[in-house]
């Protein structure tokens, strides 16, 4: 970039700051406002055997209301959402320690989320509790069905599950390759099966179809006939310019061409629902960074519903 | 003019992108909707099914779709309610499971009537992948023994008589990618016969399209379809509009159209430039 660029970037980037940090200085955006109600569970005997509150988020015009108060919790998770956004976003401009370090929560909270929630949704429930179900639901899951038993055909995943781990062990890490093979071997299995049934024998059937489509009337309806028709048409030219076993010359050479351009449709269409896609996504982070970080015009907010103002009014609303 | 475009900065495109997408937040900027053929399709599956019909409601999402699906999910969960239809969340993704609790603050907080259990329940997520969904089309308590909060199936009132997924009437799922739409269709909708719907990003929805309509009733292809399903709903059941969060895909439509015509303009100059350039022979 050269010199004046440079200078036009600065300079986006200051007015940028000044609005973030009058926006700090106002203190009017960034809070969680919540309200609390109590909620008891009674005993037997109508004594109450344990109570504790709910909290449920309210919009920030009905702070002054009695119940409500800031959420510390929930606030400090706003501004790490905000300011995280804002460092992937940074990437934009160019790799920086902003982006990477952003880019390493991520990853890391993603894998320990995906440990914990795995360790709870499926081994205790389902291998744990089924290998030792009272045990299980005594320190666990209360509300494992307490007529289950023991069902040992569970031991078998456990050893599999322990050989898959022999892996991480100095010695014997071989044993890790034979669970390993099982599992290719059962999910190439049902994966074969439902491939030839849904995208092989009735994407085939589906094909089969009249090209002179016949309306309630008995008459030809013109549009679904066009439609049958190209589809057939796009089926046929684009199996055959995939079928090298011909030289693609003359009628095959013809056909195989007319292949090309279903497939450019094809990938223009996809072109245009990821371009339609990334504009949401992009959309939904923007309102959540002006809607709920920076308090701007928020419509899911009732103080500024209906009003032109840009600019949520003071907490009074 | 030629050489500032031909070597312009892709950050300029970055911002242009930024403006035509934020200023229509700011300035809620929303177009009409009129429904497809396609997205009535999906609103009448769900519309024709009678009070109390089984509804899996199978979210395959991760907060990276939110954007797409989020208004998907909310109006499925709309509809289903206001249909008053038995909800079963269900996730194969391991974040979905704060989107399916969205779904269930939307009953909680807009159908207080609702209860939990004997209206709707959240299972949870399961990892497996499709190996979830084949042990479920035939025996879900194998897999599932608890809900998503620890309480055991056998204890919850609508899940009596529901032995798998085979026993639900219509299958909902919101996919972001594998395992999601593809799956349920392979695995559920194909061999049993399963009426299914779907709402599927839009980088997944040119994949769908073929199961269509004899494996799948219809699929709400990104936001676009998302904006139409929400305007449907809205138009069969009016007193919705009056709720800012059931309008949310409506509402990403503005930000769309202003982007979407800074694309085509984009694509036009860039070509304008290439064919100015191959004209005055400047092959750089």
């Amino acid at each position: 970039m050269n010199n004046r660029t440079n200078a036009v970037w600065a300079i986006i980037f200051v007015i940028a700051a000044i609005f973030l940090g009058w926006r700090i200085a106002t203190g009017n955006f960034g809070r969680i406002y919540v309200k609390g109600d109590p909620v008891s569970v009674k005993a037997e005997d109508g004594s109450v055997a344990a109570s504790w509150q709910t909290y449920t988020k309210v919009p920030p015009r009905d702070h002054l209301e009695s119940g409500v108060s800031v959420s510390i919790p929930r606030t400090i998770g706003l501004w790490a959402s905000a300011i995280l956004t804002l460092c992937i976003f940074s990437f934009l401009y160019g790799d920086n320690p902003f982006y990477k370090t952003a880019e390493s929560i991520v990853v890391g909270a993603s894998a320990a989320y995906l440990m914990v929630i795995g360790f709870w949704t499926q081994i205790i429930p389902n291998l744990i509790g089924n290998i030792v179900p009272d045990w299980t639901r005594a320190w666990a899951t209360p509300g494992l069905d307490p007529e289950a038993k023991a069902d040992l055909v569970y031991l078998l995943p456990l050893i599999l599950s322990i050989m898959l781990l022999w892996r991480l062990a100095p010695v014997g890490g071989w044993i890790s390759r034979w669970p390993l093979a099982f599992f290719i071997g059962a999910t190439a299995g049902f994966r074969l099966i439902g491939f030839m049934e849904a995208d092989f024998v009735a994407q085939i059937r589906a094909t089969i179809i009249p090209i002179w489509v016949r309306n309630p009337a008995g008459g030809v309806d013109i549009w679904a006939s066009v439609g049958a028709l190209t589809m057939i048409l796009g089926v046929i030219s684009c199996l055959i310019y995939f079928f090298f076993s011909l030289e693609h010359k003359g009628i095959v050479g013809r056909t195989a061409r007319l292949g090309i351009w279903f497939l450019m449709v094809t990938f223009g269409a996809g072109f245009g629902y990821t371009v339609m896609g990334r504009i949401a996504l992009l959309s939904q982070r923007l309102e959540f960074l002006f809607y709920e970080w920076l308090w701007l015009n928020n419509p899911t907010a009732d103080a500024v519903s209906g009003t032109a103002s840009l600019i949520m009014p003071a907490l009074g609303g | 003019m030629y050489e500032f475009l031909k070597t312009l900065d892709r950050r300029w495109v970055f911002l242009l992108m930024f403006l035509a997408v934020a200023t229509p937040i700011l300035l809620k900027v929303t177009f009409p909707e009129k429904p497809s053929a396609m997205v009535m399709d999906v609103f009448r599956a769900i519309e024709d099914l009678p009070e109390g019909s089984k509804v899996l409601m199978a979210w395959d999402v991760d907060p990276a779709s939110r954007g797409e699906l989020e208004p998907m999910a909310s109006a499925f969960t709309r509809h289903c309610a206001e249909k008053k239809l038995k909800m079963y969340y269900m996730a194969l993704w391991p974040l979905a499971v704060p989107m399916i609790q969205d779904s269930i603050r939307i009953l909680e907080r807009e159908y207080p009537h609702l209860e939990y259990g004997k209206d709707y329940m959240n299972l949870g997520y399961k990892p497996g992948n499709e190996g979830v969904i084949k042990v479920v089309i035939t025996n879900i308590r194998k897999l599932y023994t608890t809900d998503h909060y620890g309480t055991g199936v056998e204890t919850i009132p609508m899940m009596n008589g529901v032995s798998s997924v085979q026993a639900m009437d219509l299958i909902v799922n919101v996919s972001a990618g594998d395992p999601g739409t593809k799956q349920w269709v392979q695995y559920v909708a194909t061999p049993f016969n399963k009426r299914m719907v779907a709402g599927a990003t839009g980088v997944q929805a040119p994949q769908l399209y073929p199961y269509i309509p004899a494996q799948l009733i219809g699929i709400l292809g990104a936001i676009k379809a998302a904006a139409e399903y929400e305007q449907a709903v809205i138009d069969g059941y009016p007193h919705l509009a009056r709720i800012a969060t059931a309008k949310e895909g409506l509402r990403r439509m503005g930000p769309q159209l202003v982007g979407h015509v800074l694309i085509v303009l984009l694509v036009i100059l860039a070509n304008v430039i290439y064919f100015i350039g191959r004209r005055r022979g400047d092959t750089r």
